[in-house]
């Protein structure tokens, strides 16, 4: 079963977005052993064969709608607050939901400032599959 | 000329040469990669120069490349050759050397999805990059699963008896849940599944294997009705019974009725007989739902799962009306997987619009694949313009 590990700094239901140190004020070394961290999980999953994809999102970019016939898309932004950004994902397969919960808890303790676990609230939400299954 | 070996000829070869391998004193794992070379190797040549004797092309590629590779080991690790290069005289495998690569590959220890690729791998010929692809995850990853698959399984006792059961199951999930891509050469699981399920039919006279052969070729022959446009869920009912395969359904209904006759009956045949009926309704009114429950009555006492009582449930509702399909329905714990979609359908024949729309737009809200979230969607939407054409007239 695939799942995708949202990271974005909304914080989690009833927890507002949590106040980040943002990684450019980072001790060096934090800032080290927090990429460390995150290239070794993605190596161990490679490893355990449930791998599948990750990727980090720049902070440029814009919202952007329709505008009505003949008329260019109309923008906003670029974003003011750090917490509407979605800083990237991971996508693993995996044999359970259980083992998905898991995994995604030890990426929210990658360290952050201080040496500490971020603890950040990670979404995980199940692919939808796009077979319906055979039994129709 | 010889006549080109077409890709589920050459499929076909692989466990065979495994188990030659294997006779010559190869272990599982280092003759299964050796194979696996082989057969990409082929896969690259074949085509502009297709050998005589395609299995004893196998054979002896596969073997040199174990070789290679013994030999790479033995002096990474400053050892003497110990395989003799130029093999003995061997006994010709049988069929038990091949059963137990089927009960090796979906050994009881294995996590399912790494039981499935490889069977994939080993017993149906697939290459890893195909597996991968079959399932949407990189070739890495794929490669990555089926070697920590054979790490776990290796130096298990070879002498024991397989577990059938295990084996059956991995095939059907790979039956069921395999994704239907579009792309020119994307692997068919189903297909597959069948494949090497009938593989299996052959080497064993287990009625349980016949019964889940049956179960998929019965399914598989509806497998151009039951999309539309689009890729849009077409229901059971509402398919055009036209466009099912009728030589899969005689097939089917053949595998099916030579194992009933054996008097052991077991989930799979279970389940074959109700698609059976399914397939032998000449319209959707005509189906024979009495008879349908009484197989589910007979699943349930094989196999007393949710799922099962979820879907006697329906034909409950369809034998003796809603009212008993929604009294057999309160017996299942909600959390069911389609309890909601099923609720809804139960309920719309019942008369209540109102709950049917909002249980269809739950079970939207909780379908697992995009073809069944978009058919509840549209049930949802079909019923709530039902009741405003009622409140209108």
């Amino acid at each position: 079963m695939r799942y995708l590990i949202l990271k974005h700094y909304q914080g989690g239901p009833g927890h507002p977005g949590m106040d980040y140190t943002p990684m450019d004020q980072w001790q060096p070394e934090e800032v080290d052993a927090h990429m460390q961290y995150m290239s070794d999980f993605a190596r161990r999953l490679q490893d355990t064969g449930e791998f599948v994809d990750s990727q980090a999102l720049s902070a440029e970019g814009a919202f952007v709608r329709h505008d009505g016939e003949g008329r260019p898309p109309v923008t906003d932004g670029p974003f003011a607050e750090t917490k509407d950004l979605i800083a990237g994902w991971m996508i693993i397969d995996v044999e359970s939901w259980d083992r998905a919960l898991e995994l995604a808890g030890e990426l929210s303790a990658a360290p952050g400032a201080g040496g500490r676990p971020i603890r950040e609230w990670l979404e995980v939400r199940p692919f939808l599959t796009a077979a319906p299954g055979k039994f129709v | 000329m010889t006549p080109p070996v077409d890709a589920a000829e050459l499929r076909d070869l692989v466990p065979a040469v495994i188990a030659v391998l294997g006779r010559r004193g190869a272990d599982f794992a280092s003759a299964e990669d050796a194979v696996q070379e082989a057969l990409i190797r082929a896969l690259e040549t074949w085509p502009d120069d297709p050998p005589r004797d395609p299995k004893g092309w196998l054979v002896q590629v596969a073997w040199r490349k174990f070789l290679d590779a013994t030999r790479s080991e033995t002096s990474r690790r400053g050892r003497e050759v110990a395989v003799d290069a130029e093999p003995p005289a061997e006994p010709v495998p049988g069929t038990e050397d091949t059963l137990r690569l089927y009960f090796l590959c979906a050994h009881p220890t294995l996590p399912s999805s790494a039981a499935a690729a490889l069977t994939l791998r080993a017993v149906g010929g697939l290459t890893t990059r195909q597996i991968a692809a079959a399932y949407l995850v990189p070739e890495a990853t794929m490669a990555q699963r089926i070697s920590r698959a054979k790490k776990r399984i290796a130096g298990l006792p070879l002498d024991q008896p397989g577990d059938l059961a295990t084996v059956l199951r991995v095939l059907y999930l790979v039956f069921n849940e395999g994704y239907g891509g579009d792309s020119p050469d994307h692997t068919d699981l189903a297909a597959e599944a069948i494949r090497v399920t009938r593989q299996l039919a052959a080497l064993t006279d287990e009625p349980e294997v016949a019964g889940l052969l049956a179960l998929m070729l019965l399914h598989h022959a509806r497998r151009d009705s039951r999309t539309g446009p689009g890729g849009r869920l077409v229901p059971l009912a509402a398919q055009d019974r036209g466009r099912w395969d009728t030589r899969l359904i005689a097939e089917g209904v053949a595998v099916l009725q030579a194992a009933l006759a054996r008097d052991r009956l077991g989930e799979y045949q279970a389940q074959a007989a109700i698609a059976a009926l399914h397939a032998d309704a000449p319209s959707a009114a005509e189906t024979d739902w009495v008879q349908i429950v009484g197989w589910y009555d007979e699943l349930l006492a094989i196999t007393d799962s949710p799922v099962v009582r979820l879907n006697r449930a329906v034909a409950v509702g369809e034998a003796d009306g809603a009212a008993a399909g929604l009294a057999a329905l309160a017996e299942v714990a909600p959390d069911v997987p389609r309890h909601a979609a099923v609720a809804a359908h139960l309920h719309e024949h019942a008369g209540d619009l109102a709950r049917a729309a909002d249980l269809y737009a739950e079970a939207a809200g909780a379908a697992a694949s995009v073809p069944e979230r978009d058919h509840l969607t549209r049930e949802a939407a079909r019923v709530r313009q039902r009741i405003r054409d009622a409140s209108a007239s």
